[in-house]
């Protein structure tokens, strides 16, 4: 193979890559912060003791984890402004898609790990006088949180790359600036290996900094 | 004779189709030691649970400092608001043959969640209480230890604190030193000594039968889903009347020598 690497081709478009970052972050941070807290409550909806709240996470948890989030985002940005007369932007496609498909998965690792807390803990708050509500947000959600960081850190590095999606109903994220200068300046090579490792130097610290809280939290064992 | 801080009147408590009590009454005075023995699986963790409502009783009556716990709804069994359950509990203190402590706080956090959570206490004077506590079974120097470095028989000394600290009026300790190596057993019965000898009511349960007979002022033989035998403890371990007793402390005493 006797390619030439032309990388100036592609740096050359640094302000629309700049573009591009700001926008993957933005929906990253968005889809990350609903992701997590709604499937912390639909992770809660599962174990409650009222039937129709069980019934209606469960069926939310199986609805959006079993069909393909690109799907999803095509049919919230086509779909639903037909049905609702709502208008949609790509943004919010992107959002719904990614953050409903995210609180998802992430509802079942909060499921898990609650569920993972020796009922002795539940008990020991509850015989000093701590509420329900008391002992979750105090005692179980604490140590159930320590225990599940791992895997919400796999949910959120998913998160990230799932941005790339929104690509599909031209949101301006970084894959979306990609295409748009592949296409321009005829270097997809260059731009997609680009793209690659802008997300890799975006990712790896970020994972790196859950590695370090998750060793902060480990102080009690 | 001193109105009962703690009454049960008619407790009835199933696992499914396996009935532990039929009809438990029993009568607490302050200042009462009551020991519970009975065989594995006769319902003593069951009957101190049902006393804090860590399990609901099925029928009967709870009654703290002569009022009933709880209010008979619609279907006729008794039930019982969240808020009158922790009110109850702040009066009903309770310690753990496996001691539950938070792993996730100090020693002294341990303490201070029940007077900050739910008594709301300011930080500043909880943890005044806590080490004055901790202090008292002798596990001041701990106060920023986290659990896991401690020994069994520390973590238990722990949690006792942890419930002292509530001021309850009533302690129920169930098997406190059954999952402690023996060298651990005396510092923690020790501990319970003390708040025995400072008045304090108690409901143990226990299978150091010679600890009961010196501490208690009442014992509590469970069998047959109910209370079997009870008495002084002259009167229950040295002169027991009924034959189950008498088989049970028979078991006991096999290896005494
Ligand atoms: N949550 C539960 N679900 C079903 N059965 C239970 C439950 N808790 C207790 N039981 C049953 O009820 C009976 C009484 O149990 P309990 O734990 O009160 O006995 P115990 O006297 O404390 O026994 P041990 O000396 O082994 O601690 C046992 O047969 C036990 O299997
Ligand atoms: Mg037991």
């Amino acid at each position: 193979m006797n390619y030439h690497w032309n990388f100036a081709s592609v740096f050359e478009n640094w302000p629309a890559l700049l573009i591009g970052v700001e926008g993957t972050l933005r929906l990253f941070v968005v889809c990350l912060l609903i992701g997590m807290s709604l499937g912390l409550v639909v992770g809660l909806g599962r174990r409650s003791k009222s039937k129709p709240v069980k019934w209606l996470s469960t069926a939310f948890v199986e609805f959006f984890r079993n069909t393909p989030v690109l799907v999803q985002i095509l049919w919230f940005y086509y779909a639903l402004p037909i049905l609702t007369g709502l208008e949609i932007s790509p943004f919010m496609a992107a959002i719904l898609g990614i953050s409903l498909n995210s609180a998802a998965y992430s509802a079942e690792i909060f499921r898990g790990g609650i569920q993972s807390i020796e009922p002795g803990q539940w008990e020991a708050a509850t015989a000093i006088g701590m509420s329900r509500l008391q002992t979750l947000r105090r005692i179980v959600l604490p140590q159930a949180i320590r225990r599940v960081i791992p895997a919400l850190t796999n949910r959120g590095v998913e998160i990230f790359k799932m941005s790339t999606l929104a690509s599909v109903v031209a949101y301006v994220e970084l894959l979306q600036q990609g295409k748009l200068i592949a296409s321009l300046n005829f270097n997809p090579l260059e731009v997609y290996t680009v793209i690659g490792a802008i997300f890799l130097l975006i990712l790896y610290p970020i994972v790196r900094l859950t590695y370090a809280l998750e060793r902060r939290l480990a102080r009690s064992d | 004779m001193t109105d009962p801080i703690l009454q049960l009147r008619g407790l009835e408590k199933s696992f499914g189709d396996m009935q532990v009590f039929k009809n438990v009454d029993l009568d607490v005075a302050p200042g009462d030691r009551i020991a519970i023995l009975g065989a594995s699986g006769s319902g003593k963790s069951t009957l101190l649970r049902c006393i804090n409502v860590l399990e609901t009783p099925d029928a009967g009556d709870i009654r703290v400092g002569g009022k009933p716990v709880g209010a008979v709804g619609s279907n006729g069994r008794v039930r019982y608001s969240e808020r009158e359950l922790c009110a109850l509990r702040q009066r009903v203190g309770m310690v753990f043959q496996q001691f539950n402590l938070f792993p996730h706080m100090t020693v002294k956090q341990n303490v201070t969640e029940g007077l900050r959570t739910v008594k709301g206490i300011a930080s500043a004077k909880a943890d005044e209480r806590a080490l004055k506590e901790l202090s008292r079974v002798g596990l001041a120097d701990k106060a920023e230890t986290y659990p896991s470095r401690l020994s069994g028989g520390q973590k238990q000394r722990v949690a006792i604190a942890r419930a002292l600290a509530m001021d309850p009026e009533i302690l129920l300790f169930d098997e406190p030193t059954s999952a402690l190596d023996p060298a651990l057993v005396g510092e923690v019965l020790s501990v319970i000594e003390q708040l025995a000898n400072e008045g304090r009511t108690m409901l143990l349960v226990t299978h150091e039968i010679g600890f009961a007979y010196h501490m208690a002022t009442k014992i509590v033989f469970l069998a047959e889903g109910g209370i079997y035998e009870m008495g002084t403890p002259d009167a229950v371990l040295k002169n027991p009347q009924k034959p189950l007793t008498q088989a049970f402390l028979a078991e006991h005493q096999r290896f005494h020598f």
